[in-house]
């Protein structure tokens, strides 16, 4: 993938509108930030040089604030996030073997992506469904009372999605 | 006759992740086929609590409960009980000490031992209302305590009655509301803000998340009052990213309470201004520290600064900021409406009212509840949370998440308030409870805690940032078998070093679940380093499997299953396992259909 630069990377008008509208608005970067990997899965580079342009906060601020926060990626992820619960309650009833059993059957490890670009797997901290723990996400579906078993099968169908 | 009924279905996240909105979807097409559409109203409410049993569905006035409801069940809840009015016998909840006349015509679902010893203000419309309805939060007396603040009370009126009930911060640190709210009342500045903490970060709690997605006008209400009280124009609620659902209901409700006047310019045609606005956090747990969380709104990375100066004096953009957590705003309205005394005969002297906490981990009722400050963990634990999973013995209770300790089976009636947990070595935290069983390892879970806190240290101070790495360094030694006594003591000092020197709340607490498990749990920790011991059998590196030679038959099934090929010997010949090889993934343990295989 080309890293690019701020003059070819291009945002949706939507995204240009919403950054247009907070501009001028104080502490308006993380918000931003949101926007932009809601439009892209991940910040690339380029599209923070082009918000650095854009609203004249340094490069080297937005990176400082990009990688302090969890949930703002620099890399792009697989097309399915698989995110696996590993707040308390998930990890007492076994959330570690489920994320175990999705790293031996996808072959990749935590913070990757697999080779196919199909799934990327991330631990997360509680998605507050502890009543159905252990509980993983795949893009918006949240399959909960997992055991390492029922794993297999559910990866199965999203490939068949694919 | 059809009289008119409502069906309540869960939609709380939990709920919603077990299929709600296919339940919800169904009743309407049942109903819609029936011709029933007009006589039966089906509502999407907050969460119930009940979330192991979810999803939740409730028939009103029958008030049948029905639990674990699938979409495909809607058919026979239309036909039995609404048209029949009868309840449908298997969807109900079969509460083993339950003593329900089974005579009985209706169902009382507060003879539920989940509910029975419940007390609710902050869940009050939780299950009630439908949070999307501003209509239904009115009916239930929502913005007639903004009215009477405004109308009645004026600032100094809001002061003492908040004052009066003696309500302090459900955030963790239980600092008295009023005193904040009165130090920023008393500054004069041209802008002020009143500012919602939504960033619930404790992994294992999400009572602030239930409200909101719940109840979000009971937040919006007292924000408003909020503002009112100090003279603020300006509210923001800093909520996670990871709410999607909280997040969407919050802008729902703000743009009704706008079209309704009750937000926005003239508020109530008083001419009172106040309007609020959401912003977004990103996954940082040092963000619910204060400090952290208006750099962070500020758009910064979200590290804490020193106290003095308070938020409540210089805060958000230097100006002076209220800054509460979800469930303090949920108690306020409740408060100016029934008055502050009311509250206060609610719950313990020192701590009135009541807390909602996360009731998760190794229980058999999982779910939200709340109770009146004072409640015994016993009583909560066995009576509210059904004891423990599959007839385990308990072993502790952690409160107050990464940053609270353990209490053991010695403090079980200890009634919980602010101090009495303190005392005991632990603290309120926002409210997770997460039950351990004999099946958990104090050290290996002690380490989970450790991991989070090594992880969410921003790095700013060095007492946090080199403490906790060195704390997990130990622990992780501790749990492979390599720790020696000596270990255990440099822990206890650099806990309490942390304690003293660290910046912000997150490093000054991070060492809490060492501190505390040395003190109720040493003799594990001395097992672990002396006796190279994990009774529980979580620290890998501390445990064996070993075949017994007299009850295995040599069916080969466990050298099969091993991925290691760590065992060996002939069919219909004991088998042997080949310690340098194993990978102690228990897949053998796991297989024997012979029980010949031991964990040690």
């Amino acid at each position: 993938m080309s890293v690019g630069t701020a003059e070819e990377i291009k945002f949706s008008d939507e995204l240009m509108a919403f950054i247009e509208e907070w501009k001028n608005k104080p502490g308006n970067l993380i918000m931003i930030l949101h926007r932009v990997q809601g439009e892209f899965g991940y910040i690339p580079r380029a599209a923070a040089m082009k918000v650095s342009e854009m609203i004249g906060i340094p490069l080297a601020k937005i990176y400082g604030v990009i990688t302090f926060y969890h949930f703002f990626k620099t890399k792009k992820p697989g097309k399915y996030i698989i995110q696996v619960c590993l707040g308390t309650a998930c990890y007492l009833r076994g959330g570690q073997d489920i994320m175990n059993e999705l790293e031996t059957i996808l072959g990749t490890s935590v913070g990757h992506v697999t080779d196919d670009g199909l799934f990327s797997i991330e631990a997360v901290r509680c998605i507050g469904c502890c009543g159905l723990a252990p509980v993983m996400m795949i893009g918006n579906e949240v399959f909960g009372k997992l055991t390492p078993e029922k794993v297999p099968e559910i990866i199965a169908d999203f490939r068949n999605r694919a | 006759m059809v009289k008119k009924s409502y069906i309540l279905v869960c939609g709380g996240s939990a709920c919603e992740a077990s299929k709600a909105d296919a339940i919800y979807e169904s009743f309407k097409k049942v109903l819609e086929d029936e011709g029933l559409k007009n006589d039966v109203q089906v509502v999407k409410t907050g969460c119930f609590g009940f979330c192991e049993k979810g999803p939740i569905v409730k028939i009103l006035p029958e008030e049948e409960f029905y639990v674990e409801v699938k979409p495909e069940d809607a058919d026979e809840i239309v036909h039995e009980t609404i048209i029949k009015g009868r309840p449908v016998q298997r969807l109900l909840y079969k509460d083993k000490d339950l003593k329900v006349d089974p005579k009985a015509d209706k169902f009382d679902m507060s003879k539920i031992g989940f509910y029975q010893k419940q007390f609710r203000i902050v869940l009050r419309n939780c299950g009630f209302i439908d949070p999307e309805n501003i209509d239904e939060y009115i009916a239930r007396d929502g913005y007639q305590a903004l009215e009477k603040a405004i109308t009645q009370l004026g600032p100094d009126g809001i002061i003492n009655e908040v004052k009066t009930s003696g309500l302090r911060g459900r955030g963790g640190a239980g600092f008295p509301t009023w005193i904040k709210w009165n130090t920023t009342k008393g500054v004069s500045a041209p802008q002020k803000y009143v500012v919602c903490n939504a960033d619930e970060g404790d992994p294992g709690a999400y009572m602030d998340r239930s409200t909101l997605e719940g109840d979000p006008h009971s937040v919006l209400e007292a924000m408003t009052i909020a503002g009112y009280c100090v003279g603020a124009s300006k509210g923001i609620i800093y909520i996670r990213a990871e709410y999607p659902l909280a997040i969407k209901r919050l802008e729902v409700a703000m743009a009704q309470s706008r079209e309704y006047g009750l937000l926005g310019d003239d508020i109530l045609g008083t001419g009172f201004n106040f309007d609020i606005e959401i912003r977004l956090g990103a996954g940082a747990f040092v963000c619910g520290e204060e400090t952290a969380l208006l750099r962070s709104i500020e758009g910064n990375r979200g590290m804490p600064t020193p106290k003095p100066p308070f938020p409540a004096v210089e805060g958000l953009w230097h100006c002076p900021t209220v800054i509460n957590n979800v469930e303090t705003y949920a108690n306020i309205p409740v408060i100016v409406l029934k008055g502050g005394e009311w509250f206060k005969s609610i719950g313990t002297e020192k701590s009135p009212g009541t807390k909602v906490f996360a009731l998760t981990g190794k229980i058999n009722n999982s779910g939200l509840v709340e109770v009146p400050m004072g409640t015994t963990l016993r009583e909560i634990i066995y009576d509210i949370g059904g004891g423990i999973r599959n007839g385990k013995a308990f072993k502790a209770v952690q409160t107050g998440g990464p940053s609270g300790g353990v209490i053991t089976t010695e403090n079980l009636d200890t009634g919980i308030d602010f101090d009495a947990l303190a005392r005991i070595g632990s603290m309120m935290g926002s409210g997770g409870m997460i039950v351990m069983s004999e099946e958990d390892c104090i050290v290996d879970v002690v380490k989970f805690y450790m991991t989070f806190c090594v992880d969410e240290s921003c790095g700013k101070c060095s007492p946090c940032r080199i403490g906790t790495r060195k704390l997990l360094d130990y622990l992780t030694k501790i749990s492979n078998g390599n720790g020696t006594m000596e270990d255990l003591d440099k822990m206890t000092e650099i806990g309490m070093a942390m304690k003293k020197a660290a910046l912000c709340g997150l490093g000054q607490t991070a060492a809490n679940p060492v501190l505390s498990t040395m003190r109720y749990f040493k003799d594990e920790y001395i097992q672990h380093v002396q006796d190279k011991k994990c009774v529980a059998g979580k620290c890998i590196n501390l445990i064996r499997y070993e075949i017994d030679p007299s009850k295995c038959i040599g069916c080969t099934l466990c050298s099969k299953r091993c991925p290691a090929g760590a065992i060996t010997g002939e069919k219909k010949m004991a088998h042997k396992i080949d310690q340098a090889k194993c990978v102690k993934c228990g897949e053998c343990y796991k297989g024997c259909k012979f029980g010949a295989i031991s964990k040690i």
